[in-house]
């Protein structure tokens, strides 16, 4: 199945609707709404062109290897952007996403469950660092809160004589629960609530429904060991920047949101 | 005479403002040492310091006759113990508690440190959010003190209690103090409770820290 350009022009009826909606309500969001819409398609095309050079036969790995390191540097520089107030966000972030891309590409094609092909490893690649980031942000936040509220709590622990690695111990498991569940709760409900985006896309470009479903699974899988990776890499990169080396807590303000 | 604080031009700004400016003090390794002020003086932010939960921007403080800042900071925090304003209770069993403080701790140990708080040691599997706040606090106490401190740091300790629990309190400090060798250094701002528990006081007013002469200390007047 292929969609024509007709058929997209006629799909931005559906942005118009959203638009219209906004109007109604004056939330004053018309404008983001078309905005982030038309970015959003521009981007697309842009990667969707980009994506057809790296598949012309004969087209170096290492272009595709490339872009995945310039998504990773992007995708860092955006966790930054979204949590300002996170102190030395930006390595952490990026250590984390090396992690969770090393991990996963790792498994999916050291272990041979695609081929190493740039069809496979920019997508992928791109799943990862995506889902790498929201965990990223989530982590972030949440240990933020969680160092807010706790804080009499740790220092009492640091009172105690523990290093502060030790003191933030507890927490940090509260930290990770709180910031993996959610990613638990979406596969949980996968294939009862909703059908999720590759196995759509892969089902509307005409792939036969059980092999949809096996290459989603594996998707859900890889989002899954990418949010844990991540959220593990985040909590313990940024713990010890809240300790002075002396082992004092840092004072935290907590994100306005 | 045990360990003391020798404190020189401490100063700490919050904001631009000096909190403690330039705090000149000394406080003896024996007795109980009140700190006393109305409320802002800075005496809570004094007392964090002596335990290096923070740093002075400005002065020197000696510990032992040897500058904090080069003493191990786990080490200094298990010589100089702390006691929070508000109760401060891990989740978990009151032996949890005592067992983060004291890993190898076995129950008789866990039991004994109780019993000096006056707290009966049947309370170690109890849940620590079922205790009273009373309760809580002394038990927050126990699990300083089976660290084996050799200087309590009291901040305002009972200030979240009503009188009969804070008198108990009080009481179990001082009987502590009476039997070993435990210093202990008492924030407060209840002049009845610095006149009860004092040895000598210490006024923070201002951001400056002088030694008072003029209270009527009850335990000056037994000794």
């Amino acid at each position: 199945m292929t969609i024509s350009w007709t058929g997209l022009a006629v799909s931005l009826v559906l942005v118009v609707v959203a638009a219209g909606i906004s109007l109604a309500w004056r939330l004053g969001l018309e404008r983001s709404i078309v905005w982030a819409a038309l970015r959003a398609l521009v981007q697309l095309l842009i990667v969707g062109g980009v994506l057809a050079l790296l598949l012309v036969p004969g087209v170096s790995l290492l272009w595709s290897w490339l872009w995945v390191a310039a998504m990773l540097a992007y995708a860092a520089y955006t966790a930054k952007q979204r949590a300002p107030s996170i102190p030395g966000l930006l390595p952490v972030a990026g250590a984390a996403f090396l992690a969770a891309g090393a991990v996963c590409l790792l498994v999916l094609f050291g272990l041979g469950v695609f081929p190493l092909t740039s069809r496979t490893l920019v997508p992928m690649a791109g799943l990862i660092v995506g889902n790498a980031m929201t965990s990223t942000v989530l982590a972030g936040r949440r240990l933020q809160e969680e160092f807010a509220d706790k804080r009499a709590e740790i220092e009492a622990r640091l009172a105690l004589g523990q290093p502060g690695r030790d003191a933030a111990r507890p927490y940090l498991r509260g930290v990770l629960r709180s910031a993996l569940s959610p990613q638990i709760e979406t596969t949980k409900a996968t294939g009862l609530v909703f059908l999720p985006g590759a196995m759509t896309g892969l089902i509307l470009a005409g792939v036969p429904p059980l092999q949809a479903v096996l290459v989603q699974a594996v998707v859900m899988f890889l989002v899954l060991a990418a949010a844990a990776t991540t959220t593990s890499v985040v909590a313990l990169g940024l713990v010890r920047r809240l300790f002075t080396p002396d082992d004092r807590l840092l004072t935290l303000s907590r994100e306005r949101v | 005479m045990t360990a003391g604080f020798v404190l020189r031009g401490v100063t700490v700004r919050h904001g631009g403002r000096a909190v403690l400016d330039g705090v000149d003090a000394e406080i003896p390794g024996q007795g109980v040492t009140a700190l006393w002020g109305p409320s802002g003086a800075g005496k809570s932010t004094l007392l964090r310091l002596l335990d290096r939960l923070d740093v002075p921007d400005d002065g020197s403080i000696t510990y032992d006759g040897t500058p904090l800042d080069e003493l191990d900071p786990h080490r200094l925090r298990r010589r100089v113990g702390m006691v929070f304003q508000r109760a401060t209770p891990f989740a978990g069993t009151v032996a949890g508690n005592l067992a983060v403080a004291a890993p190898d701790a076995d129950r008789d140990t866990m039991g004994e440190a109780l019993q000096r708080v006056s707290l009966d040691p049947e309370l170690l599997d109890r849940d620590a959010d079922t205790l009273s706040g009373g309760e809580l606090q002394r038990m927050c106490l126990a699990r300083t003190l089976i660290t084996s401190p050799e200087t309590l740091l009291l901040d305002e300790p009972t200030s979240a209690l009503d009188a009969t629990p804070a008198r108990e309190f009080e009481r179990t400090v001082l009987r502590l103090v009476d039997d070993g060798d435990l210093t202990v250094v008492w924030v407060g701002h209840d002049d009845g409770q610095v006149r009860r528990v004092a040895d000598r006081v210490l006024e923070l007013r201002d951001g400056g820290l002088t030694e008072s002469r003029e209270w009527d200390l009850a335990r000056r007047r037994t000794s």
